[in-house]
């Protein structure tokens, strides 16, 4: 049998909105004004919770934290499009994705603050807990989306994850599952560079990490992740597909985790300042409010109005939080199982009594 | 009511459990057409069809973990794992999730799903196919974990695992698959997960086993001829600590028979009650018959690893004369 080519296959990436905030023509989804400021502010939030976040983790006010900066428009333009009865997966960097969908952001901070009621979304929303393993909860979003396909529902799964979780077995587990039963999932990869200090080089030797969902038999495609436009247009297209039936699609976002890891990391012992400096200059909020305000649909008073807005919002969110009850002793024992038993009455017993 | 082996009853339980609630689904590897390595899933596949029947890929913690999503949207899974030493593989998605789903979200979301794994040795099969890893999971808060030793127990206590709005592990006997059958009623019956079983009733002693261990501890209770009371305690957790105090009030005297490696196992555990619950009681030291803290030997030499009537034997003789 002689040597032939079985298959040949194509990458490619996507960016409309660049660094400077001009947009491609050609591939400018036109989008309302209204739908791109609502993204615009909602970043906007995501960023100055983002920070608060940090300064309440450094006062003592909340446990360890893990920023998002650089990172919103990988997350606000493809939770915002989740509708009702959709599914959402975060991994434990996604609290703009989480705002985005809707989720009172005082709700992070109870859950970072140290108390899992922070995690009980409401019955309405379908927001799974942070998964802090990492890569194990896109399985968990591919049978929440296969179980609405049984069911013949239009609803979808959308699992965010980072570059570092492409490494682990149960990524290669959940998209060759969501691959064999073409289930309604949304891979979204944040290739943000960097797993704490091992860099993006160090996780696979793969030229990008789309061309993983090849080996699959399922589309995958790169974005600029710091492009608002990009991201909106690559989930979009993903969640028809998903809707109609065509299955999963995985969307590496290519960006940049302008924080440390957590509260407790140190990026400075394995990056330098040059490229973080690089990065800043692609910020994916700046670009937008360029964006928007070349082309009138953003002044000095929207933006004026937006930071008062959303400084009063967020302080809002921190006295919510900080008024929230503390957890009681019950908690830790009352949730393990729907009726509980009896050795767990007599261990709660002989703690409370 | 039908004469039926425990793997048979295991099948009839799944398939009357199908028939009865649309969100059972059987998922696994070759649990389709193939009806499974043991043929615990034959026929479901022909009768239910290719979306309630799954053959998964090859991909144990893929088949825990895609099971917990169809759990938190409706479905109620129950997925079989082919060989206890497959289990491994599977283990982060059992402890990290299955577990903690309820706790961590606060009672929001929450895992009705079953673990189905033929387990124990004795049926000289090769290496990870023999294994006793339950006390792992009995370990694990937010999980049950049962074993049936009879196919009516089987049957009843599968039913009962499948409906209870826990993850349930359930570890069934390989060795005792086959080995004898039993009257099983084709209605609809569950048996309580967190009873155990009194399976016969004496005086002078408690022997206490799970699994394919009964039947040794009931070989051996006849041979050493002595009045005993042996309990199967079917759900390892949470534990029938009543049972066995109750018992060993009585008695005063205990053997507990484990298959597992002894360090730590279960049996640890039910001494350890007893000593907290009815130290004063005894009237001697409360013996174990364990497997080794070895690696679970290939064929030639799993039956000196196992538990024997023999040794079981010898421990209750030196507890009755101590």
């Amino acid at each position: 049998m002689p040597r032939k080519t079985l298959a040949t296959f194509r990458v490619s990436s996507l960016s409309i909105l660049d660094a400077a905030g001009k947009v491609d023509p050609n591939l400018d989804p036109k989008l309302p004004a209204k739908t791109l400021q609502q993204m615009y502010s909602l970043m906007v939030l995501a960023r100055v919770f983002d920070d608060k976040a940090i300064a309440l983790q450094r006062q003592g006010r909340i446990g360890t934290y893990a920023p998002v900066k650089g990172q919103e428009a990988c997350q606000v333009p493809s939770a915002l499009q989740l509708t009702k009865g959709d599914w959402l997966f975060p991994a434990f960097r996604e609290a703009a994705a989480t705002i985005a969908f809707g989720i009172p952001p005082e709700r992070l901070l109870q859950y970072w603050g140290g108390d899992e009621q922070g995690s009980k979304c409401a019955a309405d929303k379908n927001l799974f807990p942070v998964s802090i393993p990492v890569g194990s909860h896109m399985l968990h979003a591919v049978g929440a989306s296969w179980a609405a396909k049984l069911r013949k529902e239009k609803a979808i799964a959308l699992t965010y994850f980072g570059d570092g979780a492409t490494s682990e077995g149960d990524f290669h587990e959940a998209m060759n599952f969501a691959g064999v039963f073409k289930t309604p999932t949304i891979f979204l990869c944040q290739n943000n560079q960097w797993a704490i200090s091992v860099p993006r080089e160090r996780q696979t030797a793969a030229a990008s990490l789309a061309q993983k969902a090849i080996a699959y038999g399922i589309p995958g495609m790169q974005v600029d992740g710091n492009d608002m436009l990009a991201v909106y247009v690559a989930t979009k297209e993903a969640i028809a597909r998903a809707r109609a039936g065509e299955g999963p699609t995985l969307i590496e976002c290519f960006t940049y985790r302008i924080g440390d890891h957590t509260t407790s990391d140190d990026a400075t012992r394995y990056r330098t300042n040059k490229e973080v400096a690089s990065w800043k200059k692609k910020d994916p909020i700046d670009r937008v409010r360029t964006y928007l305000s070349a082309n009138n649909m953003w002044d000095e008073n929207q933006e004026k109005q937006l930071q008062l807005n959303t400084a009063a919002q967020l302080d809002k969110i921190v006295q919510a939080y900080e008024t929230f009850p503390k957890p009681k002793i019950n908690d830790m024992f009352d949730y393990l199982y729907a009726q509980p038993t009896q050795e767990l009455v007599q261990q709660k017993q002989e703690l409370t009594s | 009511m039908t004469n039926l082996t425990l793997i048979q009853a295991v099948n009839q339980a799944l398939q009357q459990e199908m028939k009865r609630d649309p969100t059972v689904m059987v998922l696994g590897e070759d649990v389709g057409k193939n009806g499974g390595v043991f043929r615990a899933t034959e026929g479901l596949w022909q009768a239910f069809g290719d979306e309630r029947v799954v053959d998964t890929p090859l991909a144990e913690s893929g088949i825990v973990g895609v099971s917990l999503g169809l759990a938190v949207n409706g479905f109620k899974p129950v997925a079989e794992i082919q060989f206890d030493g497959f289990l491994a593989p599977a283990f982060d998605q059992v402890i990290s999730h299955v577990g903690r789903i309820r706790n961590r979200s606060r009672g929001r979301f929450h895992a009705q799903l079953v673990i189905r794994v033929p387990y124990g040795g004795g049926i000289h099969a090769p290496e990870h196919h023999s294994e006793s890893p339950e006390t792992y999971f009995v370990h694990t808060p937010g999980i049950k974990v049962v074993i049936p030793s009879t196919p009516y127990d089987a049957k009843g206590l599968l039913l009962a695992a499948i409906r209870d709005p826990d993850p349930v592990l359930f570890f069934e006997p390989k060795k005792i698959y086959r080995a004898f059958r039993q009257e099983v009623p084709e209605t609809d019956y569950t048996i309580p997960i967190g009873k155990a079983r009194l399976v016969k009733q004496g005086h002078d002693i408690t022997v206490i086993a799970w699994g394919a261990q009964v039947r040794t501890a009931e070989q051996a209770v006849v041979q050493a001829k002595v009045d005993a009371d042996i309990i199967d305690l079917r759900t390892l957790s949470p534990l029938d600590t009543d049972t066995v105090i109750n018992s060993v009030t009585k008695t005063g005297r205990c053997v507990i028979v484990q298959e597992a490696p002894k360090t730590c196992g279960l049996a640890a555990e039910v001494i350890a009650r007893i000593n907290e619950r009815a130290l004063l009681s005894l009237e001697a030291p409360v013996a174990r018959v364990t497997g080794f803290d070895t690696v679970m030997p290939l064929s030639r030499l799993e039956d000196s690893y196992l538990p024997s009537p023999e040794r079981v034997v010898k421990a209750i003789k030196k507890t009755m004369e101590f």
